[in-house]
């Protein structure tokens, strides 16, 4: 693997976990429990879509072979994607997918403020813009966590529930392998494993004040950001995202 | 025009002689273009009329998410996703304008939103035709929300302070949905025969139903009057269908695309386009309830609203705590 192919890897892995996690988010729209939440989910996927252009304008551009944003987003199989499989899970209900996307964000904001001093200006950029809108997503979306955790007992056993779901999927956000290995000394991203202790230091904080109980067991499902095994989950969402584009090959939108 | 068929309180428009001392103060406000504000002394009729037409226009924004959200997790680009994504956030910003503007009439947002869901108040007859090719998305915006801005430049002189302020904001959203609605009619037009079929479909199904958005024809619109002399109603439904007639005809034209219309054609003496009626009893059956999407558009928001109880108590249940904490606090300090 050349230090290029790497980057384009390690490029894929965010742009497609902005694009999975925005498109699912996306497909609440109008549906919300309140419409100030139908306001804050439109503009939480609006901003994962862009960050996305970016990812993956920047993928397409070291891989050299003239595909854009939208050939990696819409042209590309299930075995080709490389987001972590916490972001492809089905939405459930609200409270589901408000903790979903707060395990998302807390990571998020802390690759970001890594990738901030990448060497990569490139990379640096993208990271440093998106880290905008990745605080206020992290403070939204942990004030919701919060709220249900500690509202009503109904709100507070959906939202244990949820948790109890997706923690096993946490784990995978902090895989390392050879793309990482080069990444790391390139200069370009951090390790993920080194994001653990200030992850867990965040998601200890936000989940304590909501009452809920971190699940004690390590385990983790793994396999989307290798793309070695995805869920069943993305083929579905990529018939629907992609439809058009395979449908009328070649046309302009 | 998202308030259609709003019905205006009342008996009709009084005399002056009729009228009280309150209501001919009311009324020389009117006339002379001052805004009247919340704490202002108005008419109950002006005021129910106001919320009538406030809450079904906020109804329609909170509805119209639907239809284009058939298709935001089936944008055809990325670019496009965005900006379907950015239109829709500002609809349901709209919509919680036009409740808060509800609301300094004494009405809240809750007790209207169950007016809507039992079926007592409506929203806008367009939101009940199906999106169902992409350029319907672009459709919706150079012609339902083109229709809309027809309605709504005029109202921002409305006399109602708060609603007037909501539509300056709301107009110059809308202006831009109604450009990138077009520039999606431009990109199918131009395209392959496919896309051109399908703007031209989209075309089809969606003409008819957008002449519908004024309401029906003044000689059958009763109420009217009223509303009018009040200034909450500035053109009759007739003006704004044929200024949103010969504005979107030479817009057709330049897409290359073909109005559904035999009738159609320029009238010199007029200066104005002949064009023929939409089919009225297919518009008072949508209103009705027989639409195509009524059933599901309203089953949509009942599911909605009724699984995201929990969410709504479980925050405010939160609020209650932390508001309780800190009392508590306070007074052990």
């Amino acid at each position: 693997m050349t230090d290029q192919d790497a980057l384009f890897q390690f490029l894929l892995r965010m742009g497609d976990n902005t694009l999975v996690l925005g498109h699912r988010v996306s497909e609440w729209c109008g549906v919300s429990p309140v419409l100030e939440e139908d306001i804050a989910l439109a503009n939480t996927a609006l901003d994962m879509i862009g960050q996305t252009q970016f990812w993956l304008g920047l993928a397409g551009e070291v891989e050299g072979k003239g595909r854009s944003a939208d050939d990696l987003a819409f042209l590309r199989d299930v075995w080709d994607f490389r987001n972590v499989l916490l972001v492809e899970l089905p939405n459930g209900d609200f409270g589901q997918t408000l903790m979903r996307q707060f395990l998302f964000d807390a990571w998020a904001s802390t690759m970001l403020g890594r990738l901030m001093y990448s060497s990569d200006k490139r990379v640096a950029d993208i990271a440093e813009k998106a880290s905008k809108e990745v605080a206020y997503h992290v403070e939204r979306s942990a004030d919701t966590v919060v709220g249900l955790g500690d509202g009503t007992p109904e709100s507070h056993a959906k939202m244990q529930a949820a948790l109890d779901l997706l923690y096993p999927y946490v784990g995978e956000l902090f895989e390392s392998d050879a793309v990482d290995a080069a990444m790391v000394s390139a200069g370009i991203a951090p390790d993920p494993a080194s994001l653990r202790d200030d992850y867990d230091t965040l998601i200890k904080r936000v989940l304590s004040e909501a009452t809920l109980n971190v699940p004690a067991s390590k385990f983790t499902h793994k396999g989307g950001r290798t793309g070695y095994m995805h869920t069943e989950h993305l083929g579905h969402m990529l018939t629907q995202m992609q439809w058009l584009q395979r449908a009328y090959p070649g046309a302009t939108w | 025009m998202y308030a259609q068929l709003v019905k205006t309180a009342g008996s009709g428009v009084k005399s002056r002689e009729e009228m009280s001392e309150n209501e001919q103060d009311f009324q020389d406000r009117v006339d002379s273009d001052q805004k009247i504000e919340p704490k202002d002394w108005m008419p109950d009729d002006y005021r129910a009329t106001l919320i009538r037409q406030i809450g079904q226009h906020a109804h329609s924004e909170i509805v119209g998410q639907l239809p284009e959200g058939n298709w935001i997790t089936r944008a055809p680009t990325l670019e496009r996703k965005a900006i379907l994504l950015a239109k829709v956030q500002d609809e349901a910003g709209h919509g919680l304008y036009l409740y808060c503007a509800a609301e300094t009439l004494g009405v809240t947002r809750d007790e209207l939103t169950e007016e809507l869901l039992s079926g007592r108040m409506k929203y806008s007859s367009i939101f009940n035709y199906p999106t169902l090719n992409w350029a319907d998305i672009g459709a919706v915006g150079w012609l339902v929300d083109g229709a809309a801005i027809m309605n709504q430049v005029p109202l921002q002189r409305t006399s109602y302070g708060p609603y007037s302020r909501a539509m300056i904001r709301i107009c110059k959203e809308e202006s831009f949905h109604q450009r990138q609605g077009y520039d999606i009619m431009m990109k199918m037009a131009q395209g392959t025969e496919a896309q051109k079929k399908m703007a031209q479909d989209a075309l089809n199904r969606l003409w008819y139903p957008s002449l519908m958005m004024f309401g029906p024809s003044d000689k059958d619109s009763v109420h009217s009057a009223q509303s009018l002399a009040w200034k909450i109603k500035i053109d009759t439904n007739d003006e704004l269908r044929q200024r949103f007639v010969d504005q979107t005809v030479p817009q057709a034209k330049y897409l290359g695309l073909t109005i559904p219309d035999e009738n159609l054609k320029w009238n010199e003496e007029r200066g104005a386009h002949d064009y023929s009626d939409p089919n009225w009893a297919e518009f008072f059956d949508v209103i009705k309830g027989n639409g195509p999407c009524n059933t599901d558009r309203m089953n949509t928001r009942i599911k909605a609203w009724e699984d995201g109880a929990w969410v709504r108590e479980g925050l405010m249940a939160h609020a209650d705590k932390k508001a309780a904490r800190k009392q508590a606090m306070t007074a052990a300090e």
